[in-house]
């Protein structure tokens, strides 16, 4: 059970990582590089709030070996912003009040992100279905529904 | 239960060519072939007893990926993810019912890792590409380090999360050959909530001539240990009308097969109560489909 050197970009930076191979990406992004913003709500693969980007789709990173995503070039939540400016869609979260504890706020980010990537002008059927795999237990979808379909508006004005 | 950690040791092999992952099989003891993850990891975390000295990832090998279609029919390597087959105009048009399952299938990032390929390969009674691919009559290529075979669908599954492959065998295609002219096929299943594990699904396709049904396969899944083809029922169906009481009657007939049990989804009781209605219901979608009038 040799630990393996892997190589990870995350939200733009190199690392090179000894990793167990039964070590979970989600547990290295917190534990290891200190990324605390995706979260472990269940870990088997039903609420989202673990979601990162790789090549601009989301995936769950509870359910990824870190010695499977080795090359990978992921974005965390962390790697949104630039600075201090939020992106349209973190802006819109706060404006519409889609953020009561947070928790399920990152990966919900992450996926209506990876949503606009794939369509600039969705419906609210649309980000429903979209948003499906992520959970919220406080908020209530409708605010995070509004805060997509604004973010997209104010998208399409660039 | 800790779903933090995978609490097992392994060692992890990630080949790059599927010769090597065929020696791999063929030399080591207790392999484990990882592809999307999202049954394997899940089971692992969840301390589903797998016996495991090697973690084999597949999805370093270019060879298994794509999905490709040609006059004969669609050949779908075992690495393409559900995001990408739902997303496959071919697909979409001449496999609707395989459509819609990939469709109701969990949520968008759990379709961008898993694969179909693993979802047969897993073997839950609740697999939902299963239906489609017994009433398509998808072909599964099994490859070890020396021969190849191809086994049907329907002769592929053995018991809950059991199948017929060798622990030396790759899945290493799928093919759904071209399906008939005037056929329609439709996938429908039932859940508490919306994309969820089915309670009981049913897939249909059919063709026509007319009124008359040319071709026929109907199967089920949630309602015995293995995703069922009724071939008895189908083969039944071929050469006679299509009509609401033709319909009913097969519903009638699928609902006294079925083998259905209680589980933590629902009870066999709901699953018998449905089950008729849920054939009804694929029937007329396909037959519609196929370009026939209710
Ligand atoms: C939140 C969530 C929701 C889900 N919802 C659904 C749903 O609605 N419907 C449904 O049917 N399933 C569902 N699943 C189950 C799962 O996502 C699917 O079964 C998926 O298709 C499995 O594919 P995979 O590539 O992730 O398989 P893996 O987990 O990588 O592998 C599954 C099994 O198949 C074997 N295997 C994989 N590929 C091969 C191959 N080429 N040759 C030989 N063996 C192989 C593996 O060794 C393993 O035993 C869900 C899972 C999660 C976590
Ligand atoms: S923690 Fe990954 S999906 Fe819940
Ligand atoms: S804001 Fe609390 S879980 Fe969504």
């Amino acid at each position: 059970m040799a630990k393996q050197e892997i190589k990870l970009t995350v939200n733009g930076k190199i690392y090179h990582l000894e990793v167990a191979p039964n070590e979970i990406l989600l547990n290295i992004l917190r534990d290891k590089l200190f990324l605390t913003g995706s979260k472990y709500g269940c870990g088997i693969g039903e609420c989202g709030a673990c979601t990162i980007l790789a090549g601009g789709r989301s995936y769950l990173s509870c359910l990824i070996p870190a010695v499977a995503a080795d090359g990978w070039e992921i974005t965390t939540i962390e790697g949104l912003a630039k600075g201090e400016e939020l992106t349209p869609l973190q802006q819109a979260f706060i404006d519409e009040g889609a953020i009561q504890c947070g928790f399920c706020t990152p990966g919900m980010v992450m996926t209506a992100t990876a949503l606009l990537n794939e369509n600039p002008d969705p419906d609210e059927e649309y980000i429903k279905d979209y948003l499906r795999g992520n959970h919220c237990r406080c908020t209530g979808y409708i605010a995070i529904v509004k805060a997509v379909q604004a973010a997209a508006e104010k998208q399409r004005q660039g | 239960m800790n779903t933090r950690i995978i609490p097992v040791n392994y060692n992890y092999l990630a080949p790059t060519t599927l010769a090597e992952a065929l020696t791999v099989l063929a030399d080591k003891p207790r392999v484990k072939i990882l592809a999307g993850g999202t049954d394997l990891i899940v089971k692992l975390k969840t301390g589903v007893d797998i016996p495991l000295e090697y973690l084999m990832d597949i999805k370093r090998i270019e060879e298994l990926k794509l999905p490709k279609y040609c006059q004969r029919g669609l050949f779908i390597g075992p690495l393409a993810t559900l995001s990408q087959l739902e997303k496959d105009p071919d697909l979409q048009k001449h496999y609707p019912a395989l459509a819609e399952a990939l469709r109701a299938m969990a949520a968008v990032s759990v379709r961008n890792m898993a694969t179909m390929a693993g979802n047969l390969c897993n073997a839950s009674p609740v697999a939902d590409t299963a239906g489609p691919a017994i009433c398509y009559g998808a072909q599964l290529k099994l490859e070890n380090i020396t021969n190849h075979r191809i086994i049907k669908a329907e002769d592929f599954f053995t018991g809950p999360q059991t199948n017929v492959m060798t622990p030396q065998e790759i899945l290493t295609e799928i093919f759904l050959p071209q399906p008939l002219a005037n056929c329609g096929g439709a996938f429908r299943k039932k859940t508490r909530v919306k994309a969820d594990i089915a309670k009981i699904s049913a897939t249909a396709v059919l063709a026509r001539e007319g009124n008359i049904i040319t071709h026929c396969r109907i199967a089920m899944g949630s309602i015995a240990a293995v995703p069922l083809f009724l071939g008895e029922l189908s083969a039944g169906l071929i050469g006679q009308e299509m009509s609401p009481d033709l319909r009913r009657e097969a519903g009638r007939k699928a609902a006294e097969t079925i083998k259905p049990i209680d589980d933590n989804r629902t009870t066999a009781g709901y699953r018998t109560a449905i089950a008729g209605l849920l054939v009804e219901e694929v029937l007329a979608a396909a037959w519609q489909r196929a370009g026939g009038e209710l």
